[in-house]
């Protein structure tokens, strides 16, 4: 197996560093929660369907609650309590609980400690269904997959995106036929930023679909439909980022999804979404992903976007280390990370390709047991289809010879449009010839001692260190607010969602945080 | 003076074409025969010659074709107006708004409405530039202020007015369902509402665009796939030289 000689005293510290940083992050999490967790808890214990104006009940719930400055108390805790009042359904709730908040004592009396207790032994009984219900379907997701099989690494990752869940799984079926081994759905853009989760099966999107419960329903019937035809266990993937992060990981996890978009730092720094709610909402997401056994993909591909692949590869690697660090905080193991990294080096630039397997081969070998995720080339891409074409092949090849775990297949369209039927088959074929063509090259070739590629992997893991220790003295938020990553400023309490952050009372009720165990096998 | 032109694939006027594309039908004789005829007789194509026909899904198959088009066009009647200000360079631009206007140009820049995509104006503006040539947050003579993605027209409109621009820049990636010229429209149109129009020289530009497209959608430039921070820096640099020059006399 070809391998460069890593200093591994240099990353051991990497990790050490990026503990401590994640650490701190934690302790600030840990007295928050936001909007977005509530309306997830609220969710979990059976909130479902929509109220006034169309607008999902836990939102309404969550919203009320929040207007009335009693979020802090937890979701669960009021459920609890309007069940005590009488109400037992979330939409009575909805329409009775402004009323009894604003009455104050009158409309919502002091508890006796028996009955807190009371409250919360009958919330706690809910959420302990809930959670065994996720984590029966983990284990039907499982048997599916293991007895099927789902062929191997690198795995051909493919995205539909028409904007119609039912065309979605028409082109889903065509790829997989084709020898996609995970479809992603991608989202409508503009997705991330809506504080709700549109509700039920739609038509209608611009760049993508949107993510809704009984999309995901959709297109998982369709795959396993799919997969039993084949033989073959078919994975589906989509984005819990953005101001709904947590929402999506439970739909997801609920629907049986396998994979989701999912990372510390992306909504922060892409989508200009405040950071302590990102830092919030991405643990309790992660808590349900550790729970139901989903393999994340992070975002660090997106860095070379828009900052220089040259310059700044070892910040991808920087980031790589401290969503790392987070997710095992929120209880998740190596085998569900897919930490994500691009092949977005200037193609023009003599040796680039020998840079893009330095990087590929040092993110493999730093995260081992990781399933990690190389991007294709997005940022150079050209309306030349021809010459788009050749450049994907070469990631192809720098793909299987440094044996990424998972690829995104790039398509020789990407600078045009979402892609048509025949881009990505095209793009699949050559991926199926370079895999198959060169599938044991990295077992084959050595690295030459102090040759470019050696150099320049430990260029980038030098700078990786440094820069950690320059996050772990500043702290994350600060390093964040002074651009470490992506070239990208923000503000502590900038952004999209802040006001959704709440402090936690000192009475917080979330029977979730201990009931959320890691899954011993995720899959 | 007409000069008539075809397509060229080895011989002047064969007018070969190569084509592919995707047939909703099982892979097979009748299949072949119907990417033929599609070519041949809906299309009006000569020579037609299927190089390949490859079932790409239940019921889908992908077609390479070949074929010859008698059609040809006056190439001196094809008119497309394009931005003509030189490209004067980063160095050029700076000196001539240094001499001539004697004062900075003043620039937002963003892209409204639902497209979330930065890639453009981060690219024109943002101080790396783009394939080698430095953005405007470089340019020592320009104030240029990147506002993002998904803005809101007021909200861009207001930023313009607060920093009292001279231009706005509006990028446009998405184009699924038209939803670019929807939201260029969209921005013109509240401009005119609350009486700005005439107040900012309006860019637009974008992969997917043109200067055609820019000046029918009520724009005073638009910048298609290629454009340059430079190229931008140039016409407004001209632009704004040529307004201050107007109101001078």
């Amino acid at each position: 197996m070809a391998t460069l000689p890593l200093d591994h005293d240099k990353v051991a510290d990497c990790r050490h560093l990026a503990r401590g940083i994640a650490a701190n992050v934690q302790q600030y999490i840990d007295g928050h929660t936001t909007v977005a967790v509530e309306r997830t808890v609220l969710r979990l214990l059976g909130v479902d369907g929509t109220g006034e104006h169309g607008a999902p009940l836990a939102n309404l719930l969550v919203e009320t609650l929040h207007k009335a400055g009693v979020l802090g108390k937890g979701a669960a805790w009021w459920m609890g309590r309007c069940f005590r009042l009488g109400m037992d359904s979330p939409t009575t709730m909805a329409l009775e609980l402004p009323r009894l908040l604003a009455a104050g004592d009158r409309g919502v009396p002091p508890l006796s400690a028996e009955d807190e207790q009371a409250l919360q032994d009958d919330v706690a009984a809910l959420a302990r269904d809930a959670v065994e219900e996720l984590g029966r379907r983990r284990e039907h997701r499982k048997a599916l997959r293991r007895s099927l099989g789902i062929g191997p690494d690198p795995q051909k990752y493919i995205i539909v995106a028409t904007g119609n869940i039912h065309e979605d799984a028409v082109q889903a079926r065509a790829a997989a036929q084709a020898g996609a081994q995970i479809i992603a759905v991608i989202r409508s853009t503009a997705q991330s930023l809506l504080d709700y989760v549109p509700q039920g099966a739609t038509t209608e999107g611009f760049g993508g679909t949107y993510a809704t419960q009984e999309n995901f329903r959709i297109m998982r019937e369709a795959l396993d439909d799919e997969s039993r035809k084949l033989g073959r266990y078919i994975q589906l993937t989509n984005y819990s980022s953005g101001l709904c992060m947590p929402e999506i990981a439970y739909m997801a996890a609920h629907e049986r999804l396998d994979m989701l978009l999912n990372d510390s730092m992306y909504g922060i720094l892409f989508r200009d979404i405040n950071m302590r709610r990102t830092f919030i909402d991405q643990y309790f997401s992660r808590r349900i992903v550790a729970h139901a056994g989903i393999i994340i993909n992070t975002g660090e591909d997106n860095y070379l976007t828009t900052a220089d692949a040259v310059d700044k590869g070892h910040t991808v690697l920087t980031s790589q280390f401290i969503n790392e660090a987070l997710a095992h905080l929120a209880g998740m193991k190596d085998s569900q990370l897919g930490l994500g990294h691009a092949h977005e080096i200037d193609p023009w630039l003599e040796d680039s390709w020998l840079l893009e397997l330095a990087m590929a081969q040092l993110v493999r070998q730093v995260f081992p047991a990781h399933p990690i995720k190389f991007m294709p080339p997005t940022k150079h891409m050209t309306g030349d289809i021809f010459w788009s074409h050749v450049y994907d092949a070469m990631f192809n090849l720098a793909t299987v010879a440094t044996r990424q775990s998972i690829q995104l297949a790039g398509v020789m369209t990407e600078a045009m449009h979402t892609p048509l039927m025949m881009d990505r088959y095209a793009a699949i074929k050559s991926v199926n010839y370079i895999f198959n063509a060169a599938r044991h090259l990295g077992e084959e070739i050595e690295f030459k001692r102090g040759g470019i590629i050696d150099q320049r992997a430990r260029l980038v893991l030098d700078r990786a260190h440094a820069e950690l220790q320059h996050v772990s003295r500043a702290g994350l938020m600060d390093a964040i607010g002074e651009g470490v990553f992506a070239d990208t400023r923000r503000k502590l309490d900038g952004g999209k969602g802040h006001d959704g952050v709440v402090q936690r009372d000192a009475g917080y009720f979330n029977p979730f945080l201990s009931l959320l165990t890691p899954a011993a096998e995720p899959y | 003076m007409q000069r008539r032109i075809r397509p060229y694939g080895d011989k002047t006027d064969d007018g070969v074409i190569q084509m592919s594309f995707t047939l909703p039908v099982p892979a097979g004789p009748r299949a072949r025969e119907a990417a033929r005829l599609l070519l041949e007789r809906e299309m009006g194509m000569k020579d037609v010659k299927i190089a390949s026909m490859e079932g790409i899904a239940t019921d889908y198959t992908y077609f390479v074709a070949y074929a010859s088009t008698q059609a040809s066009l006056d190439y001196d009647a094809v008119d497309v107006p394009i931005v003509k200000t030189p490209n004067y360079g980063f160095t050029g631009v700076n000196q001539r708004i240094e001499s001539e206007l004697k004062r900075h140009i003043i620039v937002v820049g963003g892209n409204n409405g639902f497209d979330s995509h930065t890639v453009g104006i981060d690219a024109i503006i943002n101080m790396k530039g783009f394939s080698g040539d430095y953005g405007l947050e470089r340019y020592p003579w320009f104030r240029a202020f990147n506002l993002g993605a998904q803005l809101k027209d007021d909200e861009f409109l207001d930023r313009a007015v607060e920093v009292n621009a001279d231009a706005v820049l509006v990028s446009k990636v998405v184009t699924q369902r038209d939803i670019h010229k929807e939201d260029a429209l969209g921005l013109i149109q509240r401009a005119k509402d609350r009486g700005l129009r005439d107040r900012f020289i309006f860019v637009i530009g974008g992969p997917r665009l043109t200067h055609k497209e820019g000046l029918e959608w009520g724009f005073d430039a638009g910048f298609g796939p290629g454009t340059k921070p430079s190229d931008v820096a140039s016409y407004l640099a001209d632009e704004v030289i040529r307004r201050a020059r107007g109101r001078q006399r």
